[in-house]
Order: structure tokens, then C-alpha cells, then sequence
């Protein structure tokens, strides 16, 4: 019985160690999203300076959208930016815009300046929405399917390979629905 | 004397990081019942961009709004409990400082108090070893070497 005990401690530590190894490895940042198959929260954005149309929750129902929060402060969202060109010019799905935490005129100026891939735009400047969509950081997008739920959640740049390989096949899934 | 102002700076010092992180004066709540109410909740909220700071010791821009939304629900007359519910449907359990007992946390919560039972067990049976290892006689031939180192000493 003793002899066991003695290796006790030994034990321990290596069933901790191997929990911490793993757990080491994994994201802090990746939180789950709270709204997967929950409706959209309701909401009716303002546009942004120079635009006529604003963005409401109703915009997004009846086909499968792409709705990415982004600003013309956050440095990956640039990064994002040529793919979300590409995917609006393909014409595969819409992409619609909220844009978060910009003083007036911001958001605007940067999409002059690099290009708009949105069909419809909202302006969170108080970041008052960003709260209900559960946003950490920005870029992140939302697929939402015809019911205009939230299906997927993407934190981050969306890479060629995310769209290839999970945002594309998602959309196509959800429209055989 | 020397003691005595390193001390003073210390706390100096970690006096002036708490007022830098005290949220603006523009944040603090006309009713003082409600902003002492505030502050608590502060405590019990986390900021998700910050990793391990609440909302009241960081000053991320997502932590000021929701600093915001907790003073929101409150003035609309939610219960404490009722704004953490609030931030908890829509961040999740992370948001939480303090996380809920429930399945997935039945490890996190269960494991001091399985160590301290596993530890104090071991403890328990090492002490009354000890013990009981006190109580034994001597063998003859202990005492006869307890006899000689005696005798070596002068004490018989």
C-alpha cells in the first residue's frame, strides 16, 4: 500500500503537466460564440457618413449572408480587406458591414480608399451592438442563414483558406436548406 | 526609518496603478447606491479582450463599453444577478471572474478539496505512524547500545 503511495506525487505531476501541455496550446481568445442558431439580436443602425442606407436586422434575413464587423482602426482588418473584395466581386454571397468604434467619417475615408465590398452598411460608434453580438475584437464575421440566424462564427482575418474551406462550403450547405 | 518610507512608496506606488485604472470620471453613476453597486460588478466581470483584468481594472475600449452596459441594466432596474446574466447570454461563462459551479467546472471547483483531502489523508496516516512507531520497547540490542553510549558519556 505504501509503495504505492510514494509515487502519488509523481503521478500527479505528470497527469498535471500533461493537462497543462494541452491546455497550453489552446486559444485564450477563442471564445465560443453565445449566438450559434440563435436569432440575430434586433437592431437598426444609422449609415455611415456618405451613405443613404443604414443597416438593420431585417436587411439580413431571407438568403445567406456574410455580416462582418470591422474598423478603420484595426490593423488585421486591412489584412481581410483584398478578401472580402474578392468574395463581393465573385458575387457568391453579400457581404454586409457594421462598422465599429470609428469616429465619423473614418470608415468612410477607408473605404474610399481601399474599396467597398459591402451591400449595406451600419455604423456602431458607441459599440453599444458589438456588446450584443458577444464581438471581442475585430475583424469577425457572422454567417447567417435565411431565417436570419446566426449559424458560424469566424474571430479573426478570413484567409483564402477559411473561405475555401469552411466559409464557402457553409454558405453552399445553407442554401440547400 | 528607512523601513518605514520604502513602505510609504509601496503604496504610493500601488495607489497611483488603481487610480490609473479607475474608469473616467465621466463613467461614475449619479446615484451613489447604484455606483457602489457599479463598482462591485466591475470586480465580477471580465474583460474578454484582456484575458485576466475585469472591466473595472482595464482600460480597453471594450471594457469601457461594457462598463456602459453594466450601468445601462442597472438603471433600467436589473438586479446584480440579473446584469451578470445579461453579459453572461452573450459572452458566455468566460465573462464571469468568478466561474459557475456546473459540470464542465466540477474539476476546477472539486480539486482543492480532493488535494486537501488526498494530502490531509497522507498526513493522517504518516503522524499516527509516527506514533505509533514512538510506543514500541527497545530490542535488547538497543538498550544494550543505549547502555554503552551511556556509559561513553559518564552519565551511569
Amino acid at each position: 500500500m505504501s509503495r504505492f503511495i510514494v509515487f502519488a506525487p509523481l503521478a500527479l505531476f505528470l497527469a498535471l503537466a500533461v493537462y497543462f501541455a494541452v491546455g497550453l496550446r489552446e486559444d485564450p481568445t477563442d471564445i465560443p460564440s453565445q449566438l450559434i442558431d440563435a436569432p440575430l439580436p434586433e437592431f437598426d443602425l444609422p449609415p455611415i457618413e456618405g451613405f443613404d442606407q443604414g443597416l438593420s436586422s431585417a436587411d439580413l434575413t431571407g438568403e445567406v449572408v456574410l455580416l462582418n464587423y470591422f474598423g478603420s482602426w484595426c490593423p488585421p482588418c486591412l489584412v481581410e480587406h483584398p478578401m472580402l473584395m474578392l468574395i463581393a466581386r465573385s458575387g457568391e454571397v453579400p457581404i454586409y458591414g457594421i462598422d465599429w468604434r470609428d469616429p465619423p467619417g473614418a470608415g468612410t475615408a477607408w473605404l474610399q480608399r481601399h474599396g467597398n465590398p459591402y451591400t449595406r452598411i451600419g455604423d456602431d460608434a458607441s459599440g453599444r451592438l458589438a456588446i450584443e453580438f458577444g464581438i471581442t475584437g475585430a475583424p469577425e464575421t457572422f454567417v447567417i442563414d435565411r431565417a436570419g440566424r446566426v449559424r458560424y462564427r469566424h474571430v479573426g482575418v478570413i484567409t483564402p483558406d477559411v473561405w475555401r474551406q469552411t466559409l464557402r462550403p457553409m454558405i453552399e450547405a445553407l442554401r440547400e436548406e | 526609518m528607512m523601513r518605514f518610507s520604502l513602505i510609504l512608496l509601496a503604496l504610493l506606488i500601488s495607489l497611483s496603478a488603481q487610480a490609473l485604472a479607475r474608469p473616467g470620471p465621466d463613467e461614475i453613476m449619479d446615484d451613489p447606491e447604484l455606483e457602489a453597486r457599479a463598482m462591485v460588478l466591475y470586480r465580477q466581470l471580465r474583460c474578454v479582450v484582456c484575458q485576466s483584468q475585469s472591466i473595472g481594472d482595464s482600460n480597453a475600449d471594450l471594457a469601457s463599453d461594457m462598463r456602459v452596459v453594466v450601468r445601462e441594466r442597472l438603471l433600467a432596474g436589473d438586479s446584480d444577478a440579473e446584469v451578470r446574466a445579461y453579459l453572461q447570454q452573450r459572452y458566455g461563462d468566460y465573462v464571469l471572474m468568478l466561474p459557475p459551479v456546473q459540470a464542465n467546472t466540477l474539476v476546477l471547483w472539486g480539486f482543492p478539496i480532493v488535494l486537501l483531502l488526498f494530502a490531509g489523508g497522507l498526513a493522517f496516516f504518516f503522524v499516527r505512524r509516527q506514533d505509533q512507531a514512538g510506543e514500541t520497547e527497545l530490542s535488547p540490542e538497543e538498550e544494550a547500545q543505549l547502555a554503552a553510549l551511556k556509559r561513553e558519556e559518564g552519565l551511569e
